[in-house]
């Protein structure tokens, strides 16, 4: 350490800097979440693993040796588990950090402070949120197939279930920092619940969406849910063979709810850091 | 304004800021420039929109009406282009808890374009020059609040920023922290940084800061170098009395007997502190702050318990700088004692004897005499009222 007040020899006087280039700045923020999500992989492996895992378990494994489930069900189930794992994962792990980050620590404010357009920070962190989704996605699925003992494999329908995948995780992100930066703190645990049920149970993840037509009204509620379209898109890639919406409506859907929510959450992340 | 070098790199022009569902503006019409390698103070009472116009200035909130621009650059119109020219210090500990210090300090630095490598190197120096390298890596967790600010200042250095922010440096810092801070300061003011700094240790600040800005309900009070702004206060110089009124005595009826005397201005009762406090700069009690309680209350209780001591003595233990400010082991252990601050056009020494005097004709106790010139204290509590907010 110098010491107090002997002059040190610094750099010359201090010339305003002239602006980075915001490509490199962008690139520097998101190496940042990059970093951080590189390290944290066990804990995106837990937290993408449990509750679809023991899904599987459940409804295969246990309800199928009582007999009370068909042996076809594995199939259908996991192109659904691995449409879940992207959404939410991705919708959790935007949406938690961002309620820390901007509640009480205020941890963000260094890179809301760095020479780049607010938009673009909210950006970096859908960009993150959508690679931790497809992440999740990737991994859920050996790990499925190792729990159920099979799994649908087509490698000409991966393509279209990795672009799937990656419109619902980006569609997760996009909602968890809609939530994230714009419900009090107080009450984020419960508005979760309240949003991810509905998400989980409307979403088409156990079941084709075209049988549904038994029950007509529940086939309307499902069709508002992207998830629907994430799960059917993925199953549709997969299992040609089962029943399923058509990849281009599943495509056309989740492109524009995309780009809508994409508008909404970077609006409301933006309004959050400049108030 | 005073011009160093150059033109200003801070310009605030008539600016407004209303939050949405208020009926005033937090921010109301302030202007002010500050200029390359100045230190300026903005002063004012909790919520006098102090770190609403830093927020301002900071694009971290948007204005309502006027104009605030850094280094030439409009912060409502342009505030990514401003960010690249300025850094906050804020008053809360917002480091980066994911990363560790020397993370913290690069991160930052390539955030703002700064290459690896060159971050890395200015990682190193500044942390060598905050004495954090030996704790450089470890958990911000582990960082005491001292340590966290020290670190947040190297962290807002690490892009060689034109005009530096900081809210409250110095706040709940020990002695040797603050010394710290006061001296890098300094140091980037002579480098040409403009600094910008909102403090409640105003005494301290006075010190470094070139010129000092008052706020109060979002406007401008007042504009100056501390030293005007202390001259143009109301008196010379204040006589601060620490007396225990005789059983009965009314001690308003004490504090107005005083204010009758020739040469005072003003006489007004305020706080009697509770331990010796620091000295106020060229005050007659300033040579025992710090000592320790025990010298300055045993001289207090000498002079208290001496069977009131006459004047002259009084005023010589003042005038060498003897007397502590109201030490703790006076007989009575403090309970009914007063102070009495003096405003005075004259020297305080030549109305020691006549307050003395009114003292001992009424049999009250001197605990304490202190003698000093109104500090910027003074001045802020002057303008903005005893009131807290």
């Amino acid at each position: 350490m110098t010491a107090l007040d002997t002059p040190t020899p610094l750099r010359p006087t201090a010339t305003p800097p002239s602006r980075p280039g915001t490509g490199r700045v962008f690139a520097a923020v998101l190496r940042r979440d990059l970093m951080v999500t590189g390290r944290e992989l066990w804990v995106i492996l837990v937290q993408v693993g449990l509750t679809p895992l023991f899904m599987l378990f459940v409804f295969d494994t246990v309800l199928g040796s009582q007999g009370l489930v068909g042996r076809g069900f594995a199939d259908v189930f996991l192109p659904g588990i691995i449409a879940l794992a992207a959404l939410t994962t991705a919708l959790q792990s935007v949406a938690l950090p961002l309620v820390k980050e901007f509640g009480f620590t205020m941890e963000i404010e260094d890179r809301l402070m760095a020479p780049l357009p607010t938009g673009y920070v909210a950006i970096g962190k859908l960009v993150i949120a959508t690679i931790r989704g497809l992440l999740a996605a990737v991994l859920i699925y050996p790990l499925g197939a190792l729990m159920v003992g099979s799994a649908p494999w087509r490698p000409a329908g991966l393509p279209l279930a990795f672009v799937v995948a990656l419109l619902g995780a980006w569609i997760g992100g996009a909602i968890g920092m809609s939530l994230a930066t714009t419900l009090p703190v107080q009450r984020i645990n419960v508005t979760f619940s309240v949003i991810l049920t509905p998400i989980i149970w409307t979403g088409c993840i156990h079941y084709p969406w075209p049988r549904l037509s038994s029950v007509p009204w529940y086939q309307v509620v499902t069709a508002l849910n992207p998830m629907t379209y994430v799960s059917e898109g993925v199953r549709g890639a997969l299992l040609p063979g089962v029943p399923h919406l058509p990849a281009w409506v599943c495509l056309t859907v989740l492109t524009g709810v995309a780009v809508v929510l994409t508008w909404v959450s970077v609006r409301c992340f933006t309004r959050r850091a400049i108030q | 304004m005073p011009s160093r070098d150059g033109p200003a790199v801070v310009e605030v022009d008539d600016l407004v800021k209303r939050y949405p569902r208020t009926d005033t503006n937090a921010v109301d019409g302030l202007s002010f420039t500050v200029a390359p390698g100045e230190i300026f103070g903005l002063f004012g009472p909790n919520g006098a929109g102090k770190s609403t116009t830093v927020g301002i200035l900071t694009t971290r909130l948007r204005a309502t009406g006027g104009r605030a621009v850094v280094c030439g650059v409009d912060v409502g119109r342009d505030p990514a282009a401003a960010r690249a020219h300025l850094a906050v210090v804020p008053q809360h500990n917002n480091l980066d808890r994911a990363l560790t210090p020397r993370q913290n300090l690069v991160y930052h630095a390539t955030y703002h374009g700064v290459r690896r490598r060159e971050a890395h190197a200015r990682a190193a120096e500044l942390l060598d020059r905050f004495g954090l390298t030996e704790r450089a890596d470890r958990r911000i967790e582990a960082y005491s609040g001292g340590m966290a600010q020290r670190l947040m200042i190297a962290r807002a250095l690490t892009h060689e920023p034109a005009v530096l922010f900081l809210d409250e440096p110095t706040n709940a810092l020990d002695p040797q922290t603050r010394l710290l801070i006061w001296g890098q300061l300094r140091q980037l003011r002579e480098r040409g940084v403009a600094i910008v700094l909102t403090t409640h240790a105003m005494n301290e600040a006075a010190r470094v800061v070139d010129r000092v800005g008052i706020v109060d309900h979002g406007r401008l009070l007042t504009l100056d170098t501390p030293t005007a702004l202390v001259r143009g206060l109301a008196g010379d110089a204040l006589l601060d009395l620490t007396v225990t009124p005789a059983g009965g005595d009314d001690p308003d009826a004490l504090c107005a007997a005083l204010g009758e005397l020739p040469g005072v201005r003003k006489a007004e009762r305020v706080a009697t502190p509770t331990v010796p406090a620091g000295g106020r700069p060229g005050g007659g009690a300033a040579g025992l702050a710090g000592v320790g309680a025990g010298g300055a209350g045993m001289l207090a209780a000498l002079a208290a318990g001496g069977g009131r001591p006459g004047a002259g003595r009084l005023a010589a233990l003042a005038g060498a700088g003897l007397l502590g400010r109201g030490g703790g082991a006076a007989g009575n252990g403090g309970r009914g004692r007063l102070r009495i601050r003096l405003h005075l056009a004259g020297d305080p020494a030549t109305l020691l004897g006549p307050a003395v005097t009114v003292l001992t004709a009424r049999s009250a106790a001197v605990n304490a005499v202190d003698v000093g010139e109104p500090s910027l204290e003074d001045v802020f509590i002057e303008l903005t009222g005893r009131q807290p907010r």
